[in-house]
Order: C-alpha cells, then structure tokens, then sequence
C-alpha cells in the first residue's frame, strides 16, 4: 500500500506540468484568475477552467483555496500528537481522530521499537498552550479503549508511554515541496 | 512562557469581520469559475471589488500567505518522508546546518522530545529519498528516525479566523 510514491495513473502530460509549475506559487487575486494562466500557457481560459476541474477530480489540487499564517490570527502553538494505537483499530481509529476539527494532519506511520512505538500521528493547532492541551485530552477520550499498554523495555532504558507531544520551538527550515522544472 | 518559536511574538492581525469571512471562507475552497471571487462576495453580501481589495491587502499584510490550487505533492509525481534525528545539544547547531543543506530537506522543526529534530524530504523517488536518509546518517553519524506515510486519514489545515 505504497502511498509514499505516486500512482502511475495521476502522471501529469506536459500542459499539465506547465500549469503546476505556472500555480504552484499561487494565482493572482484579480476577477479573473484563470483568464491570467490562459494567457501565460496559450489557451483558452475555458480549457485551463476544465483541466482544473479535472486535476482535481483526480485528487491532484485538492482545492483551491487560501493558506493563512498561524500566527498572524493568533495559532501560536501546535502540537504534533503521537498515540500508540493497536493495530487492528488504528484505521478506524485514525479517521475518527482525523474527523476532529482542530486536526489538521492524521496518519499512519511506522513504529521503530524500542525507540519509537507511536503509529498515529495527529497534528493540532491552538490559541494557548492549554487549548493544545486539551485537544490532547480530547484526542486520548476518543482513543481510551485502543492505546497499547507496554511494559517498559528496561534492557533499552526506555519508558514506553501510550502517547506523547511534540511541540515545535523552531523553524529551522521551510522551503515547502515543488515540482521541479 | 517558554522560549517557542521566532513568531511567538509575531503581531496579530486587526481583521474586520469581513475579512474574517473572507478567511474562513477561502480556507475551505473556491469554486473553479471564470470569477470565483464574484460569487464568494455574492455569498458575503459584498462587491467583487471589495473583496479583491481585501484579499490583496490579506496577501500584503502576510495575513495569507498563498492563494491558489493545493496539490497533493505525492500525486505530483515525488516521493516523501518524515524523519526526525535525536541530536544532542551541545551539537544541535551544526547538525541543523548539515541537515539543511539537503535540497530535498523542505521543511525542519525543532520539537520537544528525545527526538529534537523532525524535518520532511522530498525527491523524485522513494529510492532518491532513502539515499537522502542514508547521506544524512553518514553526514551527522546519527540515526535517521524514519516514519513515512502508511495511510493518511485527513489532511486540511482551517483555522478560523
């Protein structure tokens, strides 16, 4: 179940990658958005228009939409929840927690035993530290019943919990993901 | 308070209720139209005018910080990860720098834990990606922590303003 690289179903033709590489780092606000990116690929804004519509019908733009900074609206805090979920419930599981409004990012990942045994990762955003907080406790009602007990691995030194978070203190890179030319 | 990130003390906007409209509903998504922004101030009681002088003041004033289509980076054809190092203070700045100069390092946090530095690589296949893991290990001489993706159950930061 290879997510982690694309199905060779969604390959892009070269008009398509013009327009990534063309929008990927936004479109104009003006009344007429995709009136702009016919001109600059040399077609019609009726054909830009649908093979928007077909980009994201196939899940490649998920949406068109705005991104605001975090902080500027008062999101000064996020925690990266990581639960340990046994493994016959985390899919269930895991699209009820991603069902939260205040998650934003919800997967699976692997576990590394002995060092790392969280599967589910959830990521929250909040206000205050307490309101991050809470979320955490919100997130551990709902997967109560389903968190893994260990003992704890002694021989390793390691105190094995059922969930932890990770807040982040600093940005030490953010060049976001682009297509290359 | 604790020493958190370099915005911690980033200014909050001053935002009409317009504008937080405005936020909330481009958060969400716009529809594909030939004027899409005609409808949303339709659905504002507000003028396409109005609304572009908004969202570009909102571009201006970094209160947004794009516009335009989300894709889906694996569907675009590349291959990605989330790996964190566990690296010890004394060392913390030297291995930023090591792990940064990777082109396909696209994003690196500092975080609370054992394991203190949790960064994304991206490249164009997964076999490129776990070169890029192996050469991070040879350059820190750490072991890469490394969680890709197995399933994603949600993905769509919204915020309301």
């Amino acid at each position: 179940m290879s997510n982690y690289t694309s199905p060779h179903n969604l390959q892009l033709s070269s008009l398509e990658r013009q327009f990534v590489l063309l929008t990927q780092s936004g479109l104009p606000i003006v009344a007429q958005p995709y009136q702009y990116v016919a001109e600059q690929l040399q077609i019609t804004e009726a054909d830009v228009l649908a093979m928007t519509t077909d980009l994201k019908e196939r899940g490649i733009i998920r949406r068109i939409a705005a991104v605001p900074n975090h902080y500027k609206l008062g999101y000064r805090y996020n925690g990266m929840t990581v639960w340990d979920v046994e493994d016959e419930y985390v899919s269930e599981f895991g699209q009820a927690v991603g069902r939260l409004p205040f998650v934003s990012h919800c997967y699976l990942r692997p576990r590394h035993l002995p060092q790392w045994n969280y599967n589910l990762f959830a990521m929250v955003h909040g206000k205050t530290t307490q309101e991050v907080q809470q979320y955490r406790t919100q997130i551990k009602d709902l997967l109560i019943n389903v968190l893994q007990v260990r003992n704890d691995d002694s021989d390793h030194g390691i105190k094995l919990m059922t969930n932890d978070i990770l807040t982040s203190t600093e940005i030490l890179k953010k060049t976001g993901l682009r297509l290359k030319r | 308070m604790d020493k958190s990130s370099r915005h911690a003390h980033t200014e909050l906007a001053e935002l009409s209720l317009l504008d937080k409209r405005l936020i909330n509903l481009l958060q969400r998504g716009l529809p594909i139209t030939e004027r899409p922004f005609l409808e949303i101030a339709e659905q504002l009681n507000s003028s396409e005018d109005e609304v572009l002088e908004r969202l570009n003041h909102l571009m201006s004033s970094k209160v947004l910080t794009r516009f335009g289509p989300m894709f889906d980076a694996v569907c675009l054809g590349g291959a990605f990860t989330l790996a964190a190092l566990a690296v010890p203070e004394d060392r913390f700045e030297e291995v930023t720098q090591q792990v940064n100069s990777f082109d396909e390092v696209a994003h690196n946090y500092r975080r609370t834990h054992h394991f203190n530095m949790w960064f994304v690589v991206g490249a164009e296949s997964e076999a490129e990606v776990n070169q890029v893991i192996s050469d991070i290990e040879d350059k820190t001489s750490l072991p890469v922590l490394n969680t890709p993706k197995l399933e994603e159950f949600y993905v769509q930061l919204y915020l309301p303003a």
